[in-house]
């Protein structure tokens, strides 16, 4: 007996009891549907917190100034003064596996543009730190060296500083006042958008020569931050052991002392960020799969209904030459069916829910056509586990007895 | 009711026909818990090609329990069962379902056709389980309808035919793979008198072609259309005789008044 003959009879028995049929597949439909939507979520989500890491640079590395502890108080991030620029140069010149680095120092700034004003974080740097993050520009360009050099009024802006302070004007060449200090507008950072990782606003910054700041507004000397570019993602590992060795030598740190800087590496933060997004993806499908359990229980109920149904159907197929496995074989396959095109509705439906998710939430929403392979497979799998009790059930009958059924 | 001498001759007379069905002395018991059901107590029977033979006794005299081994359905506990020739006790589950769907042709009081499905799906059901292409299937189908006089009802459904026109399709089905044999458990038991006749008809005429039938029945005036009779009770054989001056069945129909609709 031909496989197409067996599903055109499944066809038709299924056909025979249509509301039932559709309301059993219907659980396959919720389940199927549901898995599709929440990977689809959860991978979405899980894209775009990866995009925001690579935005910053996976490769990068971020040595910051410890915590010191004064009389048992501790004075939080960059209280220290060991990090100078100095470690730095020393960076560049002894660890092979640093890339690039630049410094920087950091302070809150009161910024004025006509009447408007404005807080931010303010932040001093060289221009290398734009290459680092790979910050492209929306207008203008970055400070130069020389203005390092020179300690140059000049400041380049985020987007969310442009919005509030200029509106509709062009910022670049404008004047600026920076805590009562006037800076000219350089340039405008392309807008990157609240980071997913950290939750703040990367574009509620602005970024002025390093010496700059330090002289003129902070009046300090040392550094709070060095960001470090490393050759490749998997070169930042290397690199952090690198730097976190030599700044223990050069900060005289003895082994098992804390040390005063710390060094976080963002590679290990898109591995965080990685495992997070891969827990919630695998959370809310197996959330959505416990619904496509249900479903396949409402397959296997519905199969033995069927079954005692058409016991004398069994019978008669028996006396007239159906082996226990025609009838197993049949069985099986009406299941499969229904769960199949439950699950190929289902797949329907859970790209539909996926498309109004991310139009409603404008949350993005990826779904992998290995997904839509794998959710027709396991709803192909449920059919058969949850068909496989009724059909040998059937299978198991005894013609005589069948045929006598009433 | 000299029984044994009367099969004894039966079997001399038809010394030179192929032998179909071969029963020795077979018995069968059901245990029911503690105690043990004795529905066959050795019965004996051979049956040539070209016979048509009803089984006949009271319930529980254990022809039904007769007729499922003969279709292959059920095991005797003890003795043999030869058809055309093949030990069927020693057959396997698939070759006992092999052998029905080839050998054995079925006919059921209850008809069992396979409702909101086509006379011709009903008939093609068996070939599906044979090694038979569906072209040949349809081909031998509709020969089939046309043999009991149906070829005007293929695309008829169950429900849209008389109680008679659906065994005519049960009985179609039953020859759709060319059996050894034909075996009807009380074929006419659902049937009003004319149709019964009717069926009995083409069972005749079934026969008259070579077909060999064993036909269970309660009616004394159903079975007397056969050519031979055996008679069942307490799990053995009775009596064994060739029926005398059998009616046609044909000529019966055209004695009996139509039916007022």
């Amino acid at each position: 007996m031909d496989l197409l003959a067996i599903i055109r009879i499944a066809m038709r028995a299924l056909a025979r009891n249509k509301m039932r049929s559709v309301l059993t597949m219907l659980g396959i439909i919720i389940g199927v549907g549901a898995v599709i939507a929440m990977l689809g979520v959860g991978q979405g989500a899980q894209q775009t917190m990866q995009e925001q890491i690579q935005a910053m640079g996976s490769n990068m590395l971020f040595v910051g100034a410890g915590t010191v502890t004064r009389s048992g108080m501790h004075m939080g991030w960059g209280s220290t003064k060991s990090l100078i620029y100095d470690d730095m140069l020393a960076i560049m010149r002894e660890c092979p596996a640093a890339h690039a680095a630049a410094p920087g120092s950091n302070t809150s700034g009161h910024v004025v543009f006509g009447n408007d004003n404005w807080v931010t974080r303010l932040n001093g740097t060289e221009p290398q730190y734009f290459d680092i993050r790979s910050w492209p520009f929306f207008e203008g360009s970055a400070f130069t060296q020389n203005d390092v050099e020179m300690s140059a009024n000049v400041a380049v802006i985020g987007e969310t500083v442009r919005k509030n302070l200029f509106g509709a004007t062009d910022p670049i060449g404008q004047t600026i006042r920076i805590n009562n200090l006037p800076f000219r507008v350089t340039g405008v950072l392309m807008p990157k958008g609240t980071s997913a990782a950290m939750g703040d606003d990367q574009d509620d910054i602005i970024l002025v020569p390093l010496t700059t700041l330090q002289k003129k507004i902070t009046g300090q000397p040392w550094l709070r931050w060095i960001m470090v570019q490393a050759l490749s993602r998997q070169g930042s590992y290397a690199a952090q052991e690198q730097i976190s060795s030599l700044l223990r030598e050069r900060h005289r740190i003895r082994a098992g002392d804390d040390a005063d800087f710390f060094v976080r590496n963002l590679a290990d933060m898109a591995d965080v960020a990685d495992e997070a997004g891969r827990v919630m993806t695998l959370l809310l499908a197996s959330i959505a799969s416990v619904s496509l359990i249900v479903g396949g229980i409402g397959i296997m109920n519905i199969m033995l209904v069927s079954v005692t149904e058409r016991t004398r159907e069994i019978g008669l197929r028996m006396a007239i030459g159906a082996t226990e496995g025609n009838v197993q074989q049949q069985f099986l396959i009406e299941a499969v069916v229904l769960s199949l095109m439950g699950g190929i509705t289902g797949i329907i439906f859970g790209l539909g829910a996926s498309y109004v998710i991310a139009q409603t939430l404008g949350w993005p929403v990826l779904v992998s056509p290995l997904v839509i392979v794998i959710a027709v497979l396991f709803s192909m799998a449920v059919g058969v586990f949850f068909g496989f009790y009724p059909a040998r059930k059937a299978a198991q009958l005894d013609p005589i007895e069948a045929l006598r059924y009433e | 009711m000299a029984t044994t001498s009367q099969t004894e001759t039966s079997l001399t007379g038809t010394k030179n026909q192929e032998t179909v069905i071969l029963v020795e002395a077979i018995h069968k018991y059901y245990e029911l818990g503690e105690t043990r059901v004795h529905a066959l107590r050795g019965a004996t029977v051979e049956i040539a090609r070209g016979e048509f033979v009803t089984i006949m006794g009271a319930s529980g005299s254990g022809k039904s329990t007769f007729m499922n081994i003969l279709g292959c359905l059920d095991k005797p506990s003890a003795g043999r069962y030869l058809l055309e020739g093949v030990e069927v006790s020693s057959l396997s589950k698939k070759e006992l379902a092999a052998i029905r769907n080839r050998k054995i042709g079925f006919v059921f009081q209850g008809f069992n056709l396979l409702s909101r499905t086509t006379a011709l799906e009903n008939v093609e059901l068996p070939t599906l389980y044979a090694r038979v292409s569906k072209a040949e299937g349809e081909k031998r189908s509709r020969e089939a309808l046309a043999l009991v006089g149906l070829a005007d009802r293929v695309e008829h459904f169950p429900s849209q035919l008389s109680g008679g026109q659906q065994q005519r399709v049960a009985i179609a089905r039953a020859l759709v793979n060319r059996p050894s044999i034909l075996l009807a458990d009380e074929p006419t038991g659902n049937l009003d008198s004319r149709t019964s006749v009717e069926i009995m008809d083409i069972f005749q005429k079934l026969n008259d072609e070579g077909l060999t039938i064993v036909l269970v029945t309660h009616e004394p005036d159903i079975a007397q259309f056969a050519k031979r009779s055996i008679q069942f009770r307490d799990g053995k054989i009775r009596r064994d005789d060739w029926i005398q001056n059998r009616p046609v069945a044909s000529e019966v129909i055209k004695n009996l008044p139509k039916l007022e609709d």
